[in-house]
């Protein structure tokens, strides 16, 4: 019994939550990786262009809210997704015609793009912030949790509960169907594979007669619905801040790296270890523990590695060890 | 000198623009813009070593600035007694834990072949280490926070004059620089950007959350000046005297005695403020003109033309003979160094040191802005791209809460749409600076006052 309590613990305070923190990231980790490997630079606009798409999320659900529409037990936001995205790839094909367009037909090195995207951070921040404003905002309504403690305690017997939040659920089961499909087109459709060749080789593909136009808009649309819902179901599962936005860039671009840079699977993955590092190294593991030992030796400290400020300083290590170590990442990414 | 007629008009206008703030809103105000250009003047310097010199892309300002701040804290701050008896000793431990950590690190690297035993050794060793650090650091480091925690609650620091920590902040600058530098330098230029940003972001959390160190984001307050303090100077004759000398066409004007005296009163507070920021003025003055003779120096010295040759074509160069790792490995540090150096000037100038502050928007993208927008590879380009960027920054807000008053001003007082834009006016700063940084990337890619080579 005791054991059973032990992974419990476990479950609910690490497992769960780094799920679904871990899905949020890969959404963006994805997002990054296919700019990267289609249009071969390093977006430093990440964060900031999921907070845009996001904060049109939210004005719609305040709008649909004001009407009446809603989803019952399922947040409004959910129905608000595929305005947002609409809104959200119209904004990117726009920075793309009048900033990034210039720079690929010019081949510049990829500093240069960098440097470019920077502008772009720029001026989608001060966008979001003159729109919205930069206060934090909870756009989240309908049923809040699946399970609650109490509840589970009653149904098992048990000592201790496990919750599960709605948003973690919708997260975890969004992000599934949204990168099966993402995997599905990116491998057997015929768009997909000639996104994949135009990676590989642009020369080649060209030869082939692949309209690299279609390529770099296919990859946009991609990307803005990726950043769009990403940026949703981080606002639906913990609020919509346009600086903590900002900052999520940082832990997304580890994941990418990590996963090994241009390939999406690992991207994916990327985002999970990131995710699951961060929360088992800065986790306080007395209550597990206790379980597990008989009374007399139970712990005095917490058995924290880490304290939880550092949750950012540990997942930014693992990149710094993953470069030292293996550069291309864990899965091997296409360096291109 | 023809050379220099473009460089010339730019800083006119730039010098120029500053006196109309001076004359339309306060020559405090003037002055206090003055003093973060020159900062950022040095930031720019050091960003520009590394970039414009060398081509190396570091996003890791934030970390460096910090570093330079921690700095002052550590030299010039009093050092408080009673945490170092309560818990010196175990820090002290640990500073020697952290060596004995290193050399078996190293002992090993060098010893061994390598194999997958040596790996798991290291690692083995590193998180061993860990763990005796924190089981020695924990009890002392409870015992230091607990000293007076509204007050101090810190080891404190050195007592030294504050000046003195300028050098500190370079030193620690350059030597963060150097791991880092071991580290990442041999990644590609994107790779090593982010992975600079992301090093950067840890050494900021460090120094956020070790409240042992500098009172993390507890800030530490009163820093120690190398300038007289505005009351002081209220107070002492011979200013007051220098300033009834400057003012008596004015106060000669008023008849009432009290009311000359309420005058004299209300003049010495601002010229004592405006004083004061001049002798931060000179200073900052100082280390930029320093710096800028000695960077000119370098960059058209053989050193300087090897690291343009680096740049330009790293192929070609190691063909010649150049050492790259090395002479990156160099450039790296100096920059980082001069980059810590702004930092601590910039925590003297506050008078206070607030690690929340330090956020990769402000210091690590603006700077590269400037470098950007002022011109790669050319330091006077630089320096004034400091100058721009920062004038923009500042009075990006006020300018634009002017426009929307003038193209609103048909609308009601109350009308949704002007209340908005009002209260959005300080977030138009992004928007100029990033629309800016857009505009020179397309049209002028060189930056405003563009790289000069000179044939010798």
């Amino acid at each position: 019994m005791d054991f059973l309590n032990a992974i419990i613990v476990l479950f609910n305070f690490t497992v769960i939550p780094a799920l679904a923190y871990g899905s949020q990231l890969a959404l963006g980790a994805i997002f990054v990786t296919l700019i990267y490997a289609v249009l071969r630079f390093a977006n430093f606009a990440t964060g900031d262009m999921m907070s845009f798409g996001t904060m049109f999320a939210v004005i719609l659900t305040y709008y649909f809210q004001s009407l009446g529409f809603g989803l019952g037990v399922l947040p409004t936001a959910l129905l608000t997704i595929p305005f947002a995205i609409l809104m959200m790839i119209l904004y990117m094909l726009i920075i793309d015609k009048f900033v990034f367009s210039y720079y690929r037909i010019k081949k510049s090195p990829p500093v240069q793009f960098a440097m470019v995207s920077v502008g772009v951070m720029f001026v989608t921040q001060a966008l979001i912030r003159i729109i919205i404003g930069p206060s934090d905002r909870r756009f989240l309504d309908g049923e809040k949790f699946i399970i609650k403690a109490t509840e589970f305690k009653e149904m098992t017997g048990l000592a201790e509960g496990i919750t599960l939040k709605s948003t973690q659920a919708i997260t975890i089961i969004v992000t599934l169907i949204v990168v099966s499909i993402m995997f599905w087109f990116l491998n057997r459709t015929k768009t997909g594979t000639s996104m994949r060749a135009y990676s590989d080789n642009e020369d080649l593909a060209l030869l082939s007669g692949i309209d690299p136009k279609k390529v770099v808009l296919i990859t946009w649309v991609i990307a803005g619905i990726l950043a769009t819902i990403g940026g949703v179901l981080y606002g639906l599962d913990k609020s919509y801040r346009p600086f903590v936005y900002f900052n999520n860039m940082l832990p997304i671009f580890a994941a990418a790296i990590v996963g090994g840079i241009g390939n999406p699977f690992g991207a994916f993955l990327g985002g999970y270890v990131i995710a699951f590092a961060e929360i088992f190294v800065t986790y306080a593991y007395k209550r597990f523990i206790s379980y597990l030992l008989p009374e007399h030796l139970e712990p005095d400290s917490l058995l924290q590695l880490l304290s939880t400020d550092y949750k950012f300083a540990v997942s930014f290590s693992i990149l710094v060890i993953v470069l030292l170590i293996r550069p291309s990442g864990i899965f091997k990414g296409k360096v291109i | 000198m023809r050379n220099y007629k473009n460089v010339i008009a730019a800083y006119s206008i730039m010098i120029f623009l500053i006196i109309l703030v001076g004359i339309f809103q306060s020559w405090s105000i003037a002055l206090t813009i003055l003093n973060y250009c020159l900062i950022s003047a040095v930031m720019t310097i050091g960003a520009n070593i590394q970039w414009g010199y060398a081509g190396l892309i570091n996003f890791g300002i934030m970390g460096y600035t910090a570093l330079g701040g921690l700095a002052v804290v550590l030299v010039s701050v009093e050092p408080v007694k009673k945490a170092w008896q309560v818990g010196g000793l175990n820090i002290l431990a640990c500073i020697w834990i952290i060596v004995a950590i290193i050399f078996v690190v190293k002992f090993i690297l060098n010893r061994f072949d390598k194999s997958k035993l040596r790996n798991y050794s290291v690692a083995s060793v590193i998180l061993g280490g860990i763990i005796l650090l924190r089981v020695t650091a924990a009890p002392g480091i409870e015992a230091i926070e607990s000293v007076d925690p509204a007050r101090t609650g810190f080891l404190g620091g050195m007592g030294l004059p504050v000046l003195f920590s300028w050098i500190v902040g370079a030193l620690l600058a350059g030597s963060l620089a150097f791991v880092i530098g071991k580290i990442a330098l041999g990644l590609r230029a994107d790779y090593l950007a982010i992975a600079t940003l992301l090093i950067a972001e840890i050494i900021v959390s460090i120094i956020k959350h070790e409240e042992w160190l500098a009172r993390g984001v507890k800030n530490v307050i009163g820093l120690k000046r190398p300038a007289p303090y505005e009351i002081d100077l209220q107070t002492s004759e011979w200013f007051i005297n220098l300033v009834t000398k400057f003012n008596s066409s004015k106060l000669n004007l008023i008849n009432s005695i009290s009311d000359k005296q309420e005058a004299l009163n209300q003049m010495v507070i601002d010229a004592s403020s405006v004083y004061v920021k001049l002798c931060f003025t000179g200073l900052f003055l100082t280390v930029v003109i320093v710096l800028l003779i000695v960077t000119q120096k370098a960059l058209y010295s053989p050193w300087g033309r090897k690291m343009r040759a680096i740049r330009d074509n790293e192929e070609a160069a190691s063909a010649m003979g150049k050492n790259i790792v090395k002479e990156h490995l160099l450039i790296f540090i100096l920059g980082s160094a001069i980059v810590g150096l702004a930092g601590a000037m910039m925590v003297t100038n506050d008078g206070l040191f607030t690690p929340g502050s330090y956020r990769p928007m402000r210091y690590t993208f603006v700077i590269w802005v400037m470098v950007i927008v002022g011109g790669t590879g050319n330091n006077f380009g630089a320096i004034l791209g400091g100058f721009v960027v920062w004038f923009l920054w500042v009075e990006a807000a006020p300018i634009a809460l002017f426009l929307i008053n003038l193209f609103t001003s048909h609308l009601p007082e109350t009308n949704v749409v002007r209340v908005h834009l009002i209260e959005s006016a300080p977030y138009f700063r992004f928007l100029v600076i990033g629309i800016g940084l857009l505009l020179i990337m397309r049209y002028r890619p060189q930056g405003i006052i563009p790289e000069k080579i000179i044939k010798q």
